[in-house]
């Protein structure tokens, strides 16, 4: 257990509590940038792919995990965001621009859906967002001039200022750089009234109301923000993949995101982070792990995707608030050891509460 | 001088007339209690400040100013601030961020400038800290500062939950029953702050109560009211003792035997 004698309010408002958070913050970083030199390429191309749905996952974070507002079209902007990227790219403008644009865009086409869909609220949103996500579909496959349909486009090695990103360890470097970017930027969101503000509306509409919080105006921000990060994880992953067409963008890959932000845990940052190595790492750790399983296993049709869909339902089954909430009950294990029990972190259940207001 | 008027208001849900042109009218500087049995119409009158219901007729006035065109939110920052019958905390979050949370009408920053977390931010962060540690030390809330709403006991809930209030700087605080689920010692508390606040920050209170000791004890002036009609309006003594009011909680036979 750590005692921090504090002196000063803006001790309570930077970014790391502890000078050792700040530490082993950067010495993750370090690592990361050092991982290249010891995995092979392959390995690396999955690590940027779980930068990128970690930069879409913190985007949806925002919405769902704090603002408590379901979406299932999410694709809808990592799509807009790719488009936006390859096309602009494509006509010559630089990168470092078309990756805030495709951002921007996403976010005006966000705020364009949102405003009039938000007053809905659960799963009712959920099938409202879905079926935004289906219209934009139909114009990505129906706009031939600019995307090309069906037939798809082919998107641009990124370069800044000639130097181009065409090796897997360059572009790794860019999607991590990008993902501590928007980790901070959504950090400090969350640290600030706005961020504030859509905690508030997640937990009691009603009280955020009446504390003078527009909800309207609220939700519409957080819809925003969530489709800016996303929209750029969407550029990103056009780069990434050098092909893309509007079925990468279906309403499987919208429920994967959201798949990826409850697993890692509703509510966290860092659980977008996990949620995305999870969904990434896991598939590879089976294939990997099969060599070892007895071969009448081994030869089993369909074992992938049957082990990973277990697992899935499994964190769910015992650990409702996710990987993040796994490391905080583990983090908590060790600081108050030994004096944990196993009720430490069990809710009361309460049975007083009324709908009445 | 009239600080908060209903005028002629009414309300009603289907074919319930739940309040019936009912009016009434706040001095600057009081503590006015709305009383009546279950049912009532109190709450009612409360949501419909709020906003969260509308009115079908008659109007509020604060300060001259009507209410009637304003939307939910910004009920806030014509400064009225209030509180829920069954506590309508932020119960993830802790109790300064609460607190903190009352701050937000006094928001001046935007998304944008959040992002990168600039100077004046950080400045207005602080601010609204320094005015959260004074509603801290105005509630005795120093040993629960840091702990999430959650796990706290009841009567401290609704404690925080008038901090939140305050933290908004009303000039108009609703209270609503305010000592329901409270002990002896805690609503004495109350008593103890509702004075303070009245005293010494000028706050005019509105409350809707059950609890005539603490009526009695606190408050200047009472509307009672019936089905959702005005039974009596004035002076606390005066209302209390009014055969009709007495009839309205008691019945009619309990008066007769009185």
């Amino acid at each position: 257990m750590r005692f921090l004698m504090k002196t000063d309010y803006y001790q309570d408002i930077r970014l790391f509590k502890y000078r050792s958070t700040f530490f082993w913050y950067l010495a993750l970083v370090l690592g990361c940038v050092l991982l290249p030199k010891i995995i092979d390429e392959y390995m690396l191309s999955q690590l940027t792919f779980i930068c990128i749905y970690a930069v879409a996952g913190v985007g949806l974070m925002l919405l769902t995990g704090f603002t408590g507002q379901i979406s299932m079209g999410h694709a809808a902007f990592l799509a807009i965001g790719s488009y936006t990227s390859a096309v602009l790219t494509a006509k010559g403008v630089p990168f470092l621009l078309a990756l805030p644009a495709s951002g921007v865009t996403a976010a005006l086409v966000g705020i364009v859906i949102g405003r009039p869909i938000l007053h809905l609220t659960g799963l009712y949103l959920a099938i409202a967002t879905m079926g935004a996500a289906f219209i934009i579909e139909e114009i990505l496959v129906r706009w031939e001039s600019v995307t090309n349909g069906n037939m798809g486009m082919m998107v641009d090695t990124p370069t800044i200022f000639g130097f181009g990103f065409d090796t897997e360890i360059r572009f790794f470097y860019l999607s991590l750089v990008v993902l501590i970017l928007v980790l901070l930027l959504a950090k400090n969101i969350l640290r600030s009234p706005t961020g504030r503000a859509f905690i508030a509306i997640r937990d009691s509409e009603i009280a955020a109301e009446a504390m003078g919080i527009n909800l309207a105006s609220f939700k519409t921000q957080s819809f925003a923000i969530s489709a800016f990060f996303t929209g750029i994880a969407g550029s990103l992953y056009a780069h990434k993949i050098f092909f893309i067409n509007p079925e990468s963008y279906t309403i499987m890959q919208s429920i994967e995101l959201l798949a990826i932000v409850i697993i890692g845990g509703l509510g966290s940052l860092h659980g977008a982070v996990y949620g995305s190595i999870f969904f990434i790492f896991l598939p590879q750790l089976i294939i990997i792990s099969k060599d070892y399983l007895p071969s009448f296993v081994q030869d089993q049709t369909g074992l992938q995707p049957a082990l990973f869909g277990l697992l899935i339902i499994l964190v769910m089954l015992f650990e409702p608030m996710g990987i993040y909430g796994r490391w905080l009950k583990t983090k908590f294990y060790f600081e108050w050891f030994p004096l944990y029990k196993k009720d430490s972190f069990k809710r009361e259940k309460k049975y007083q509460k009324a709908e009445r207001h | 001088m009239a600080f908060f008027q209903a005028q002629e208001i009414s309300i009603s849900f289907g074919g319930l007339k739940a309040l019936d042109r009912v009016s009434f009218t706040v001095n600057k500087g009081e503590i006015f209690s709305i009383i009546g049995p279950n049912g009532a119409g109190k709450t009612t009158i409360f949501n419909c400040i709020n906003r969260f219901y509308d009115l079908d007729e008659g109007v509020f006035l604060l300060d001259g100013k009507s209410l009637s065109s304003a939307k939910t939110h910004q009920i806030a920052d014509m400064g009225i601030a209030r509180t829920f019958q069954n506590i309508e905390l932020f119960k993830n979050m802790t109790v300064l961020d609460n607190l903190i949370l009352g701050r937000h009408r006094k928001r001046r920053s935007n998304i944008l400038t959040e992002m990168f977390f600039f100077k004046p931010v950080q400045r207005q962060e602080i601010n609204s800290r320094e005015k959260a540690e004074e509603i801290i030390d105005f509630l005795d809330l120093e040993a629960h500062r840091d702990q999430l709403v959650v796990n706290l006991p009841y009567g401290v809930q609704k404690t925080v939950e008038l901090g939140r209030a305050l933290a908004m700087e009303p000039t108009l605080l609703l209270l609503d029953e305010p000592t329901s689920g409270l002990n002896m010692e805690e609503s004495e508390d109350l008593a103890f702050w509702l004075d303070d606040m009245k005293e010494e920050l000028g706050i005019t209170v509105l409350m809707v109560e059950h609890n005539m000791r603490f009526v009695k004890q606190t408050t200047d002036r009472v509307l009672a009211i019936d089905f959702g009609q005005t039974i009596i309006e004035g002076e606390t003594n005066e209302v209390l003792n009014h055969p009709d009011v007495m009839r309205a909680y008691l019945g009619e036979e309990n008066v007769c035997n009185a």
